[in-house]
Order: C-alpha cells, then structure tokens, then sequence
C-alpha cells in the first residue's frame, strides 16, 4: 500500500477540521446544527475568487511567490473573504436565526438552516453558474520526500496554515476571557448568563469565528481541488461526522475528528475505490452513535 | 383535451408528492422526529420496486418479474425497516443527531444508485419498469386519467388510515410525547419505542410513493432524488401546516403548482443557455419562502401545532439573545 495516502489524509482532514471547528461552536453555544455551514465555505471560496479578481483588475497581473502556485493577492483576499464569511454568517443569524431562536423550539433553527443552505447554494449557482473553477491552472510539481510520498508546496504550506490557526482558536478558547465565555456559555447558558456574560456578544464572535475559518477550508479545496457551488454541500456530512467523532463543544476534538475521517477517507480511496468516499463519514458517524455517541471529548449533556 | 390529459399528469405528480409528505407529517407533524434525508427513503422505495417487478436483466442483479402490487409492498417493507434502523441508531439521541443521520442516509443511498452498477445500473438508473395500464398507453388520456385514479385511491387509502391512526390510542401517544415527554414517559409509555414505530411507518408510506413514481413514469435514476427533493417535500409540509393531513396534501399540490408554474415561466421568459441558471433562482426563492414562512406562519395553512415553548425544555433549548428567551 502506498504511503501518499497519509498526505492527502491530513490535507482532506484539515479541511473538515477546519470546518468541523464551526459546526461544533455552533452546535454547542446556539444549540443546533447549522446545515448552512457548508454553504459558509462555498461563499467563502468565491469571495475569495472574487477579490483576487478585484486585485487582478487594479494592479495588473502579479506573479505567484516563487514554489507556490499563488501570490499576495490570494492571501489578502482571503482575509477579505473571511471577513465577508463571517458578516454572512452574522447577517443570516440577525435576519433568521436570532429570530427562530426566540421563539425557542431548536429543531426549527435547523430546518431554517437546510433552507438558507439551499438558497444559498443555488444563489451561487445563479451567480457564478455550476461549472468548476480554479484560482490557478498552475501545475505544481510534487517533490519526493521520501517512503514513496509526495507532496506539492502549496500542501505543505496549507498544513501549516491549518496547524497555525487550529493552535490560534485553541488559546483563543483557552486563554482569553471570550473564548472562556464561550464555553461557559455552551456549559451552562442559564448561569453564564447570570454571572453577567454578554451573550449577544458571545453569539456573534461564535459566527465571525465559524464563517472565518469556513472561508479558509473553502479556499484551501479551492487551490487544492476545484471551486463549485456543491463544493461545501458535499463537505457537509465529514465535518458533522467529525465534529460528533470529536465530540460535541471540543474545538480539538472536531479537529482531530476531522482526520481521523480526512484519513479513513484516503485510506478507502485506495483499497475500495474514490467513487464510495462519500460513505465513510457516515459509517464512522453511525459507529460513534452506537458506541459512543458523547464522542472522544465530548461531554454528557446535563 | 390536452389540457386535461395535462391536468391528470399533474394531479398525479402532486398526490404522489402528497403522499410523501404524508408520510412526513406523521414523522415531523405528528411525532416530532425530523428527517432531512427523505429522498433516501424515496428513492429505496423505488428500487425496491424496479427491481423486484422488471423483467430478468443480465446486466444486473435480479429483475424478478413479480407482480406490480408485490412491488409496492415490498417497496414498503425494505424502506420501513431502513427507517427503523435509522430511528433506533439515533433517537435515544439528542433530535439533532437524527436529522445529521437521516442525511447522511440519503448521500449513501445516492452513492449506492450512483455506483452500485449490478444493483442499481448506476447512473443510467432503470428502465421498462412495468406500467399499470401500460396497455392504454396509446391512449395518452385514458393511460393519464387511469393513473391518476390509481394513485388517488392509493393516496385516499393512505389519508384515510393515517387520520385513523392519529385519532386512535397510538397516535394519542405520539401526541403526548411531542407535547411534553417527561408527562407520556411517567405515564408508563416508552418514548424510543414509539417513535422508532412512527419513524418506520413514515419511512414505509414515503418508500411506496416512490415506488408509485418509478411504475408511474417507468423509469427511474439516481437524479430523481437528490436533496432537491427533500427540500420540495420540506416545503409543501411547512406551507400545508405540518400536523394536518389535509394540509400535507393541499400544500403539495399548491406547492406543485408553484414549482411547475414557475418552471414554464423561466422556460418562456429565459433563453435557453440561461435556463439552468433561471432553475437555481427557482430554489432560491422557495428557499427564501421557507424561512419566511417559519418566521411569518409557523402553523402554514392548516398547521394544528401549537408552537408554544416548553418550559421544561426552553432553559437547554433557547440562548436567544434577547431577555425574553430564557
């Protein structure tokens, strides 16, 4: 068996840890699953195909960073993009959910979210058509780096992009005050918000977080695979798969979730074939449900 | 003449789609339970049915040759037991975990018709499925008005038994444990239990209308059902009102009427290289109608349930941020 699974392994589980990270944020501070989340990435791709665009038309074409198959303007506009997510995600919680949710039944939240995300999803089709697209056409050679793997620069520069920003939400969690808000918001949300923690505030760095790194995963499939309008739809089913392997509230635990699943993905590709990818998230999911359905990390709910 | 040769087709399009979402009122309306994958039942329905009714097919497995009306039952049973392994992996569960795992259901059963070729014939789907009155389909108006006779009866029988069945003890319980858990579970009722049974029945009823669908239409591909579907049978339960039989099946057929009136508008209005880009401003505005329509009237037309919160609940369920929420 050929080792390259190992590197496509963890390139694929850093795009659904990354994602997973905003499903279980928001799964744990507003309770429910946002089956809008995937969508997050989609726009977020685009934003990002958009700005470079804008870039391109204002200061003429710009040659990639030496190895990598992109330049400044990819990395600016990814941070414009993320901003652009994260504004999404707020604007669709300030005109939909904020709402449904004071009205107080969860599972409506998640049936409003399964409709944002097909408006969503076909408002990008309308917009940008259904037919892939790329940032680059660039062909990156990979580089031997010895057991038979390769690795083009661009993965190897993503997989630290991933480490960097998995590392920055963690102390984001753990060492500021709002990340411990936040999960005392998701502990105990009747008593967080009695020790006077501002939950609106919460609520919001909850979705710029989410969106922020939704734009990311969706740009890494981007430089990666491809750009589509189903690209964060087929995502969808992983990073729930990953976030509930991690278990529920635990921004490591979606991460390593997230490639655990990215792994067994690329290890089935190769001995049962690409075309049942797909079912492996869900057969890790319903494994986790009979098991152990509190996940690795997870905590009982009280 | 044509008109009503047209008007049958429609009709029949619309009460199969009813009866879908029948079988979703009694997961979601009646009982509480959400499914976002139903197009996977649908769509186990109406393989079941090829397969066990189309003529023998070297090409793959089976063409058993049997009987339509075998078909249908068979069609019934294999999605019901699907729902009920579904319902008994994930309703001891938080309801989230149900509606993660009903979706993850319809992507398998997309792959399995997509890929599992000697099943299936992948992405070909089947074809020659048996027609009812396959005999009458020279005559394109007697072939649609027997149709739509057949699946009216077949939608009647199903109404009638569900009204039933929401009346009688069982579905009493049903009720009580959508209202407030802990007061059925006192009582001495088992709440998994019951639910995986309605999670079942539910599963069956949308399995036959596919079943109903593919001999309806004679052919069937894994494009039939796709999350689109889901969507549309969400839709027609949420404008009928979920709760009301009767709602789930005027909402289908209004909301049908909608989607089929706007696809012939796009498709004089638009050019014909706009036209896919016309249909995905289709979806957004019946998505956009959707979350107005959760927002504006939860109860849709003829919604029975009452969408007071309850208090036993609201402490876990609301992090609203206003005062009000908690």
């Amino acid at each position: 068996m050929n080792l390259q699974f190992v590197v496509d392994g963890l390139l694929a589980g850093s795009m659904i840890g990354l994602g997973a990270i905003g499903v279980t944020l928001t799964y744990s501070i507003l309770r429910f699953s946002n089956f809008a989340h995937g969508d997050f990435m989609a726009w977020g791709a685009y934003a990002t195909l958009a700005v470079v665009g804008a870039i391109g038309a204002m200061f003429g074409k710009i040659a990639p960073m030496a190895p990598l198959s992109f330049g400044w303007p990819l990395i600016a506009a990814v941070i414009v993009g993320m901003a652009i997510t994260g504004l999404l995600a707020l604007l669709l919680d300030m005109m939909l959910f904020a709402r449904l949710r004071a009205k107080g039944q969860a599972i409506i939240v998640v049936m409003a979210s399964f409709g944002a995300s097909m408006a969503l999803r076909s408002l990008l089709e309308f917009i940008f058509s259904s037919r892939p697209t790329y940032f680059s056409r660039a062909i990156q050679i990979a580089m031997p780096v010895g057991f038979g793997i390769r690795v083009t620069p661009d993965q190897i520069a993503l997989l630290l992009l991933t480490a960097v920003l998995v590392l920055g939400v963690h102390l984001l969690m753990t060492r500021t005050q709002t990340g411990r808000s936040m999960q005392a918001l998701s502990q105990n949300a009747a008593l967080a918000r009695i020790v006077g923690i501002d939950v609106a505030k919460i609520v919001r760095v909850t979705w710029i977080i989410g969106g922020a790194l939704a734009c990311v995963a969706g740009v890494m499939i981007g430089i990666l695979i491809q750009i589509r309008p189903f690209m964060g739809f087929d995502m969808l089913l992983p990073m729930f798969a990953a976030a509930i392997l991690g278990g529920i509230g635990s921004v490591p635990g979606a991460v390593l979730g997230g490639l655990i699943i990215g792994m067994a993905e690329a290890g089935a590709v190769q001995l049962v074939g690409a075309e049942w990818r797909a079912a492996v998230s869900f057969i890790i999911l319903m494994s986790v449900l009979f098991v152990r359905p509190i996940g690795l990390f997870g905590v009982r709910e009280r | 003449m044509d008109l009503l040769g047209y008007g049958a087709f429609f009709l029949t399009t619309a009460l199969i789609f009813s009866l879908v979402t029948l079988g979703l009122n009694l997961q979601w309306g009646l009982t509480g339970l959400f499914n976002v994958g139903l197009a996977g039942f649908v769509a186990i329905g109406a393989y079941t049915s090829a397969l066990l009714t189309t003529p023998d097919d070297a090409a793959r497995l089976g063409g058993f040759g049997l009987p339509i009306l075998v078909g249908w039952l068979g069609a019934m049973l294999v999605g019901g037991i699907a729902a009920a392994i579904t319902g008994i992996a994930t309703l001891r569960l938080r309801s989230d975990y149900l509606a993660i795992t009903t979706f993850g259901v319809a992507v398998v059963v997309q792959l399995v018709a997509l890929n599992a070729q000697k099943l299936t014939g992948g992405p070909f789907g089947i074809g020659f499925i048996p027609r009812p009155f396959g005999g009458l389909a020279e005559t394109p108006l007697l072939f649609n008005l027997s149709n739509l006779a057949v699946v009216s009866v077949v939608t009647l029988i199903v109404y009638l038994a569900l009204e039933h069945l929401s009346r009688s003890p069982w579905g009493r319980v049903l009720k009580a444990l959508r209202e407030d858990e802990r007061a059925a579970i006192s009582l001495g009722k088992s709440a998994r239990f019951y639910r995986v049974q309605a999670f079942a029945v539910g599963g069956a009823i949308m399995a036959l209308a596919g079943a109903l669908q593919a001999h309806f239409t004679g052919f069937i591909a894994p494009d039939n059902y796709l999350p689109a579907l889901t969507f549309q049978v969400w839709v027609m339960l949420i404008v009928g009102g979920s709760g009301s039989n009767i709602g789930a099946v005027i909402g289908s057929i209004l909301v049908w009427a909608i989607w089929a009136g706007s696809g012939a508008l796009t498709s004089v209005l638009f050019s014909p290289e706009q036209q896919a880009r016309a249909a995905s401003l289709q979806i957004v505005a019946i998505g956009v109608m959707l979350c107005v329509i959760l927002l504006v009237r939860p109860n849709g037309l003829f919604g029975d349930r009452p969408w007071r919160p309850r208090f036993g609940k609201r402490v876990r369920v609301a992090t609203g941020e206003s005062g009000t929420a908690s």
